[in-house]
């Protein structure tokens, strides 16, 4: 704990002190440092766990629970791919596959240079435009195969 | 309380509203087949499903460990249906489970395989893939084994209870899931205080003690002169590992075996809870008339002392300095013993028998040591003693009873037996402190405001004019209480008592596993009774000594007038005292 510097322990104290008066506030604790930092490491619940009383164990348990949050930094483009059953008939598996040969990582794992992370998706709710890859809330439908590389090479493009 | 109607394999009854299917049926004399329940509803997630039964008003089968009763509610356990259920679910726990049970150390206090055969299931029904296994011995305590876990929750729900910790929790999802230390690391680098409440509750062999019967083997084989000691705690519980009712006091019969086992000497850690006494008291007066940091704590749990490193380190100055008694007794055999009997104390290996799992941890330290040899070797549980009694060829039920060595060593006062459960280790502190003030011994050595389950007690002693104020905490959530006091600055006592485990050593996390399917014989109250059973029997001792004071224990005071000298002499710094540091909770 402490390695986290004095701000960023001043900070997450005062999100959990946003939700002193909730019967149960953990998620929506959890929920603001993932969006304000884009992950939560063991020492930042260990900070929560001293400021709720809530166990660092069950802490754990709630991060690794919920895919949307996260125990390392994610890149800065996070890939989402959708494998529910429709995404998943119309060919997500090789799309998710392409993104992970050209990218060189596994789903659930984000690039050394930090620029991709790499999720699978269970059902987003976009049936109607399978299969569908979201990056960073942006969505790509009915993606093939052919266009993955493109895709990938624009990103790049944009940080050179 | 409002009543309901219900009918139970169609014969009518009238229970109390609010209560779960499992509950009613128990009072109305039905006994369904469970498993992960726990404690009335200690621990109760409906997880394992082995508790399935029909009931009208409910679609499909229910959990009953979790259904309530309504009015009206006709249920049926005993259909093809619920049978078939029953043992469906069973089966599926098998197929994800490591079913070498013939190794396991919890084989014949397995509740999974007790199930098993009630319900009939099959090992072999479903073969599929296995959750991913982690077995983690890493302390010298406790065996973590994910392979036999159903992911009952007790431990979790215990963890939390006994210390408000929550030690372990489920991690993951889905058929990932496990229950694990944070990350699941290992209880080495997690702020685990080794008590072992989870493995006295643990249904499977998922969470156990690390075995050390082997590692006594090997001293005898080695031919080291293996000597033998007994917590209080012990010899009101052990007999429960024979069948005996619980709170049978099996002191006679507890040392005949261990001589029987080949032990050279057998000895009783009594006598080194009459000098720690002797100790503890004189630094506490020390303290009290010399301005030094009060309140005083008492340093006997090895698990309250790894929780004070862990979560109190600011406060380590108010642990008395004492080492606990069975570490006293180490160094008191490897030195003043061995020199007395012409034994070279690295020929020495001393036995702990202990109703903990932090003691076997507690002996690993580097500073319970004295000229490089540990005071320790080894710690068995109560459970293992029962183990090496049993695979021996002793019917333990028939031995006569034996005593207690006690040639230069070994005699012990009430005072000591006490220490075995919450209150124990004040009440004989302030036998002695009392004489120590005044010169007077205490008209009734029975201290009633200091006895008992309450969880944290309290009161004040007026000793020869002076007022000593004490309390006593059991369980690391009401030693919480008293510590955050002391942080505040507004702690009123002179002298606490903790204790890791709720209840004190009686209820321990090595003593005989207390489970209602395995105990046919005992009420159906026995989770509530079975602490102030097993004390009663410590106190039952107490009372029948003569001497139940520590200071008039003989032996003591020879060992100070030929050996130590005085209470906190120098030598008995250099023997029977040590310090503590602080830990960080998640070491990498």
């Amino acid at each position: 704990m402490a390695h986290l510097q004095e701000a960023a322990a001043k900070k997450i104290n005062a999100i959990c002190d946003r939700y002193v008066n909730e019967r149960t506030p953990l998620m929506m604790i959890l929920s603001d440092i993932q969006k304000e930092y884009g992950y939560i490491p063991l020492e930042v619940q260990e900070l929560v766990s001293e400021r709720t009383g809530i166990s660092v164990a069950e802490i754990y348990g709630v991060v690794t629970f919920y895919s949307f949050f996260s125990l390392k930094p994610k890149g800065k483009y996070v890939i989402g791919v959708c494998l529910g059953t429709a995404c998943y008939v119309k060919g997500a598996q090789q799309i998710i596959d392409k993104f992970s040969e050209i990218i060189g990582i596994k789903p659930g794992e984000t690039s050394e240079d930090g620029l991709f992370t790499l999720d699978a998706l269970r059902c987003i709710g976009a049936c109607g435009i399978a299969p569908a890859v979201t990056i960073n809330g942006k969505v790509y439908p009915k993606l093939t195969v052919d266009v993955v590389p493109k895709i990938v090479d624009e990103y790049k493009a944009l940080e050179a | 309380m409002a009543k309901v109607n219900i009918k139970i394999e169609g014969i009518p009854f009238e229970v109390e509203a609010g209560l779960t299917i499992l509950e009613a049926a128990k009072e109305c004399g039905f006994e369904i087949p469970s498993l992960c329940a726990f404690n009335h509803g200690e621990c109760s997630k409906g997880s394992c499903r082995v508790c399935l039964v029909e009931a009208t008003g409910a679609r499909g089968l229910v959990a009953s460990c979790v259904y309530p009763v309504a009015e009206g509610m006709e249920i049926t356990i005993s259909s093809p249906k619920a049978t078939a259920a029953r043992r469906t679910s069973v089966e599926l726990l098998l197929s994800n489970h490591n079913k070498n049970c013939q190794q396991c150390d919890k084989n014949g206090k397995c509740e999974l395989l007790h199930v098993a055969k009630l319900t009939g299931a099959r090992d072999d029904m479903y073969l599929g893939a296995q959750t991913p296994v982690t077995v983690d011995r890493l302390t010298p305590s406790i065996v973590r084994d994910t392979s036999k876990c159903i992911l009952c929750g007790r431990c979790v729900e215990r963890c939390k209870n006994a210390h408000g910790l929550g030690v372990l929790g489920f991690e993951k999802r889905g058929f990932n899931t496990i229950v694990a230390p944070a990350e699941d690391r290992s209880f080495a680098n997690s702020p685990c205080i080794l008590c072992g409440q989870c493995v006295s509750v643990c249904p499977t062999g998922a969470l156990m003690e690390v075995s050390e019967i082997e590692k006594v083997d090997a001293a005898f084989r080695a031919g080291k002169y293996v000597v033998v000691q007994t917590a209080p705690a012990v010899r009101a519980a052990l007999g429960e590992e024979f069948d005996m009712p619980i709170g049978t006091l099996v002191t006679g019969k507890m040392v005949s075996a261990l001589k029987r086992l080949g032990f050279k000497k057998v000895f009783d850690t009594n006598f080194a809870a009459d000098l720690t006494i002797m100790e503890e008291a004189t630094e506490l007066l020390g303290r009290i008339t010399n301005g030094g940091t009060l309140p005083m704590i008492t340093s006997c749990s090895p698990g309250w002392v790894n929780y004070a490193e862990y979560y109190y380190g600011d406060l380590l100055g108010h642990l008395s300095s004492c080492k606990s008694p069975h570490e006293m007794f180490g160094a008191i055999l490897k030195s003043y013993y061995a020199e007395k009997n012409g034994i070279d104390p690295k020929d020495m290996f001393v036995v702990s028998i202990m109703p903990c799992t932090a003691k076997k941890y507690e002996k690993e330290r580097p500073e319970l040591s004295v000229n490089g040899l540990r005071d320790v070797d080894a710690v068995l549980t109560t459970r293992e003693l029962g183990k090496l009694i049993k695979r021996s060829g002793i019917n333990f039920a028939k031995l006569p009873d034996s005593e207690f060595d006690n040639d230069i060593v070994g005699d012990y006062t009430g005072a000591g037996v006490i220490f075995g459960t919450t209150g124990g280790v004040m009440e004989a502190a302030l036998r002695t402190a009392a004489f120590k003030l005044s010169g007077e011994e205490l008209k009734k050595v029975e201290l009633e405001d200091v006895r008992g389950f309450e969880g944290i007690k309290e009161a004040t002693y007026n000793l020869a004019g002076t007022e000593v104020k004490v309390a006593v905490a059991h369980g690391m959530k009401n030693a919480k209480v008293l510590l955050d006091q002391i942080r505040e600055g507004k702690s009123p006592y002179h002298f606490i008592e903790i204790m890791g485990c709720p209840g004190g050593c009686v209820a321990g996390g090595g003593q005989p596993y207390v489970k209602p399917c395995f105990l046919p014989n005992e009420g159906s109250d026995i989770l509530d009774t079975f602490k102030s059973k097993r004390a009663a029997a410590l106190y039952q001792e107490d009372e029948s000594k003569a001497l139940r004071v520590s200071h008039k224990n003989p032996q003591i005071i020879e060992l100070y007038d030929t050996y130590l000298g005085e209470p906190n002499s120098h030598k008995a710094h250099e023997l029977l005292h040590t310090h503590y540091h602080a830990k960080e909770r998640f070491s990498k």
